[in-house]
């Protein structure tokens, strides 16, 4: 027994296998850190550093917390982010699932996720200035319901302001949730329709106890999603209202960037870090979301 | 689905249908008005004869394509060795290129400008600094389309089979792999296209011409030249759309919006 000497079978190359299986994705690596981890990092390490002294502080938070200005900015976004995902929530899931089990003819579904593709990434600059045609106060449809004794500009509506912008933000956000909602409306099986009718259920009956529930998580997921696809938004507000009219989060950062607006640089680091912040929680909802969501897609 | 399902189905659809279509039609239709009392494609005109559409129309073109070159050059080796050799390291290369949802297009240029804009590494007035940024930029979208790409096809018995015929790891990658994720690789790089095409956030704050600044530029200027912009830049994202469905069938690339 004390002579059987325990050794491992000689390794051929496994080390030095292994580090070259590393340098493989070195590359990469060199490339996440130059352009995407250090740049955010940055953000990061000097919003928790003094910008005199360069010592350790949490003094530039404290004053995000404590500035009324950027605490407008970012209750400013978050509203508009709440009202857009919830109505682009809704009016995406009707869409989705109207497409989808609602009769209609089979083309139907394949446009509507063609539109949705092209829609979902038809934003900023070229969007805004689409709805400048149609609501701005010369635009198409203005002048439609003008036409008709119907001024929406007499009515406290414009295109420049929170109902405005969202009406706007709508545009992407509707089309997302016909991409994003998709598979979970497939995963509701008919079978389930049909045992809910058999048992004598009502609609009402069906939706409330089978296919909301099985529906909740991916909704919350994907209404989750689209908050933060609203939160994260910039060029579309700035180039609609010039970056005056709207005090969003991200047109702060944008005219910090230009010049110290907020006349205080670790105050800007501290902006930008508060949105990676929501950002992270919104993705990290989303991904928990999601993976309960797809216990009921097979 | 009863009758009054079908009826409230049409409803939303034409809803959705006129919400997508209205803000188009009046652009166009706008468009078309540069000239007094008719209808003209003068604005188009106008717009293709400037000279500062003639840089930044084709500066853009080639912020996509070459956003699009270092994609597949960094991508494709990448996910193809995490497939091949290293699958432990998967879910962090997964996290890093989820990374820019978590990052807003202008939080991340602040943070560009603000690293790079000091003197070690001074490096923000590189046009690279803009293609690397784009790259960045695509990189949920083509790495994922990369990878599902790379799911369907055996990676491992490829590989094996190019070696054992005496392959190197070029012609592997070149003449084996490359082809085989030929759709996906594709499908990625419209999508970039069409995302950096539209791209203002980067392109304004590293002050470097591009279509998507210019389009701001005109509507602050212009009336009926940023309609026909507006309408260029739809019709491009309309083709890359279109072309992926062509290549790839709408479940490929599992495509998500661009930068807003």
């Amino acid at each position: 027994m004390s002579q059987v000497e325990k050794r491992d079978a000689p390794k051929a190359r496994p080390v030095s296998q292994m580090s070259l299986a590393w340098l493989g994705v070195l590359p990469f690596f060199v490339f996440a850190f130059l352009f995407l981890l250090y740049p955010s990092s940055t953000i990061v390490v000097r919003t928790f550093q003094d910008a005199e002294t360069g010592n350790f502080t949490i003094k530039n938070l404290l004053k995000l917390l404590s500035d009324p200005y950027v605490l407008g900015a970012y209750w400013l976004s978050i509203k508009i982010s709440i009202v857009t995902a919830l109505g682009g929530a809704i009016f995406g899931f009707l869409l989705a699932y109207a497409a989808i089990r609602g009769g209609l003819p089979r083309f139907m579904r394949s446009s509507l996720m063609t539109f949705s593709g092209v829609a979902s990434n038809f934003a900023g600059v070229p969007l805004a200035f689409a709805f400048i045609a149609l609501l701005s106060p010369t635009g198409m449809l203005t002048n439609w319901l003008k036409a008709v004794g119907f001024n929406i500009y007499d009515y406290g509506f414009t295109l420049f302001k929170f109902w405005g912008l969202s009406l706007v933000y709508m545009y992407f956000q509707f089309p997302l949730m016909v991409l994003i909602i998709t598979p979970a409306i497939d995963g509701l099986r008919r079978e389930w329709v049909e045992a809910s009718e058999n048992l004598g259920a009502t609609t009402f009956q069906y939706w409330r106890y089978v296919a909301f529930p099985i529906l909740l998580p991916s909704l919350m997921g994907c209404t989750i999603l689209l908050f933060g696809n609203a939160f994260g938004a910039f060029a579309t507000a700035q180039a609609l209202t010039g970056g005056s009219a709207m005090n969003l989060a991200t047109i702060v950062i944008g005219s910090q960037l230009r010049g110290d607006v907020l006349g205080d640089p670790g105050l800007g680091y501290a902006v930008a870090f508060g949105m990676v912040i929501v950002m992270t929680v919104v993705m990290v909802g989303y991904s928990v979301l999601q993976r309960r969501a797809e216990r009921w897609l097979k | 689905m009863k009758r009054g399902g079908v009826i409230w189905s049409w409803f939303w659809m034409i809803l959705g249908i006129l919400y997508f279509f209205l803000p188009l039609l009046a652009t166009f239709i706008f468009s078309l008005k540069a000239v007094k009392d008719v209808y003209s494609f003068k604005a188009y005109a106008n717009v293709f004869s400037d000279p500062a559409f003639q840089l930044r129309f084709p500066a853009s073109i080639l912020w996509s394509v070459l956003t699009i070159i270092a994609a597949i050059l960094i991508f494709v080796p990448t996910a193809y060795w995490v497939r091949l050799k290293v699958p432990k390291i998967r879910p962090v290369v997964e996290l890093i290129t989820l990374l820019p949802f978590v990052v807003p297009a202008i939080v991340y240029v602040f943070g560009l400008v603000r690293t790079y804009s000091q003197p070690p590494l001074l490096i923000v007035n590189s046009p690279g600094l803009l293609v690397a940024g784009y790259t960045v930029l695509s990189m949920p979208y083509m790495y994922r389309a990369i990878d599902t790409g790379l799911r369907a096809i055996d990676v491992q018995t490829l590989t094996e089979a190019a070696q054992s015929l005496g392959a190197g790891w070029g012609t592997i990658m070149f003449r084996v792999i490359f082809p085989n994720v030929r759709v996906s690789i594709l499908s990625g790089a419209f999508l970039s296209f069409a995302i950096v095409m539209g791209e203002y956030t980067l392109a304004q704050y590293l002050a470097k011409p591009a279509f998507a600044p210019y389009i701001a530029l005109l509507i602050q200027n212009k009336a009926y030249e940023p309609a026909a912009a507006t309408i260029i830049s739809f019709a491009l994202i309309w083709a890359c759309m279109g072309i992926i469905q062509v290549i790839g069938g709408e479940e490929q690339g599992g495509q998500i919006a661009g930068g807003h």
